[in-house]
């Protein structure tokens, strides 16, 4: 298979952490090791014939049958490029931990919030790693696959003393 | 230690005289739905604020992974719910492109067509309470005049006004009404004289300048580092639109210009927003005169099985890129579906607009970010 300059370039410099590199739908995508996200992320954002200035998205899936069990998922885009491209980091169970994106674009501020509120995958290094969509005395984390569709929590309000 | 869930005021900041915390919504009608935020002032100017979201919270993301694909797509109709249309096209275009279907001609036209009915729609909806906000009555009226033409012709194609499921994977669920391209045509012959109203309202009103220029200023480095997208990322001057950048649909056919703002300023913002109403009408009209003949289903299997893999796509809504990454299993439901939802990430920009602004700007500044708190929270 052909590889397009973004995984080529890719396989260059951070070969060692790559997984995987593959093309599905039109779009490129790379697995890569959670330790080198800010390198690599940096290296797309800033190298001239990458230019992958704009954080589209950053999300997470869950799969209870794969080891490690979670995969943070990111998109970016290229304006000058209109290129667009997935990095999938995997991420295990029991150190659910991510380095954060901040330090590169500010607006990854409340995707990482909403992907520890829905998954409970930490960022390391973010500044305010709160629930976002739901409330501080909720339990658990309703988008990891064992977390039941019709599960109900108390009704919580004000405390009226 | 207990945790305060409604993120009460703790006495210490009540004590200092020099800050004062106040609660802007839940129910407050120019947060428009329930947004709620913390504000810290310091007399009328906003030192710091903390946005409280998540009470429309419904977890859609999860109930459409226990659904069969083709019934995800009414639970679409309900994340922005003032642009239904949008979200549709979005999802069902994403199942498409997995399952390698291409849909006719008359279909991508049809469905680019009332695409932009919708985002004149949503504009006309921020236009009249963005306005009305910042005490601009008169506006409001007419902005919903031509709104509900456009909800009639929604109803007369899809049968219903605001959650419509207007679009079935594959294609349409019926073709054309008789007469349905006349009353677009009619629409679309007089939407230009209304929008001209509009501006003569508002666009060299003294007291609407006022309260815009220079309020909420974003340069375009801030904006692309924010992540945001539609209007508001174009009123900053960034060349940033899904239409053009990786056109989908039959967005390719059509000339149209995409309208850039300068300052980055609320009313930069404004005037990009009335001028996108006027370019989708010439889309709408190019669509009316080249509209092809020809089936309105396309070849679709009748159980909906996407081969194993996952794939983003990204759609122009009226309030920025509305993407949707799906992972198939190989199933009849999807394993995981991500909204990209614009106005989410567009309402991260509040903090940073608001600082140093007065409490009456704040609300002119979340109007200008045309949230929906619907897609917010999903």
């Amino acid at each position: 298979m052909e590889l397009g300059v973004t995984l080529r370039k890719l396989k260059e410099k951070f070969g060692d952490w790559l997984f995987d590199v593959g093309q599905a739908f039109g779009d490129d995508f790379f697995v890569a090791h959670k330790d080198k996200v800010v390198e690599i992320s940096r290296f797309l954002r800033d190298d001239p014939d990458l230019r992958y200035n704009f954080l589209i998205d950053i999300t997470a899936v869950d799969y209870p049958q794969r080891r490690p069990r979670f995969e943070v998922v990111y998109h970016f885009f290229s304006l000058p490029f209109k290129q667009r491209v997935r990095m999938k980091v995997p991420v295990e169970e029991n150190h659910a931990e991510v380095p954060t994106l901040i330090s590169l674009w500010e607006g990854a501020n409340w995707f990482e919030r909403e992907v520890w509120d829905m998954f409970g995958i930490r960022f390391s290094g973010h500044p305010d790693l709160r629930r976002i969509l739901l409330y501080e005395s909720f339990e658990g984390h309703p988008l990891r696959k064992d977390y039941p569709v019709n599960k109900r929590q108390p009704l919580v309000g004000p405390k009226i003393s | 230690m207990e945790h305060d869930i409604f993120g009460a005021i703790d006495e210490k900041t009540v004590l200092d005289a020099n800050q004062v915390v106040i609660n802007m919504g839940p129910q407050h009608p120019s947060t428009h739905g329930v947004l709620r935020v913390k504000l810290t002032l310091d007399g009328e100017r906003v030192i710091d604020t903390d946005c409280i979201i998540g009470y429309l919270h419904r977890g859609t993301e999860k109930i459409v992974e226990n659904r069969p694909y083709a019934a995800g797509v009414p639970y679409f109709d309900r994340t922005d719910y003032v642009a239904a249309v949008s979200n549709n096209l979005g999802y069902v275009e994403c199942v498409e492109k997995m399952l390698g279907v291409e849909v006719p001609p008359r279909v991508q036209y049809i469905r680019t067509m009332m695409t932009e009915f919708q985002r004149i729609a949503s504009h006309l909806l921020w236009l009249g309470t963005h306005a009305l906000d910042i005490g601009a009555m008169t506006v409001f009226l007419y902005a919903f005049r031509e709104r509900e033409e456009i909800l009639k012709l929604f109803e007369a194609l899809f049968g219903a006004r605001l959650t419509i499921h207007a679009f079935r994977i594959g294609g349409l669920w019926q073709d054309l009404p008789v007469g349905f391209l006349d009353a677009c045509r009619r629409f679309s012959d007089t939407i230009g004289e209304h929008i001209n109203e509009y501006e003569g309202l508002l666009t060299n009103n003294r007291i609407w300048l006022e309260r815009t220029r220079d309020i909420g200023v974003i340069s375009a480095q801030d904006a692309i580092d924010l992540g945001l997208t539609g209007p508001v990322l174009r009123g900053s001057g960034v060349n940033y639109d899904v239409r053009k950048a990786r056109p989908y649909s039959a967005y390719a056919d059509f000339d149209f210009d995409i309208p850039l703002g300068v300052h980055g300023d609320t009313y930069d913002r404004y005037l990009v927003r009335i001028e996108e109403m006027r370019q989708s009408n010439r889309i709408i009209q190019q669509c009316i005169t080249r509209m092809p003949t020809g089936p309105i289903r396309a070849k679709a299997p009748r159980v909906i099985k996407p081969p194993v893999g996952e794939y983003y796509h990204s759609v122009e809504g009226p309030k920025g890129e509305l993407g949707y990454y799906i992972v198939s299993e190989g199933k009849t439901s999807p394993y995981r579906v991500r909204i990209r939802p614009p106005t989410f990430i567009n309402l991260q920009a509040l903090k940073k607009l608001v600082k140093g602004h007065l409490v009456a700007d704040v609300v002119a500044i979340i109007g200008t970010l045309d949230i929906v708190l619907g897609e917010i929270d999903r």
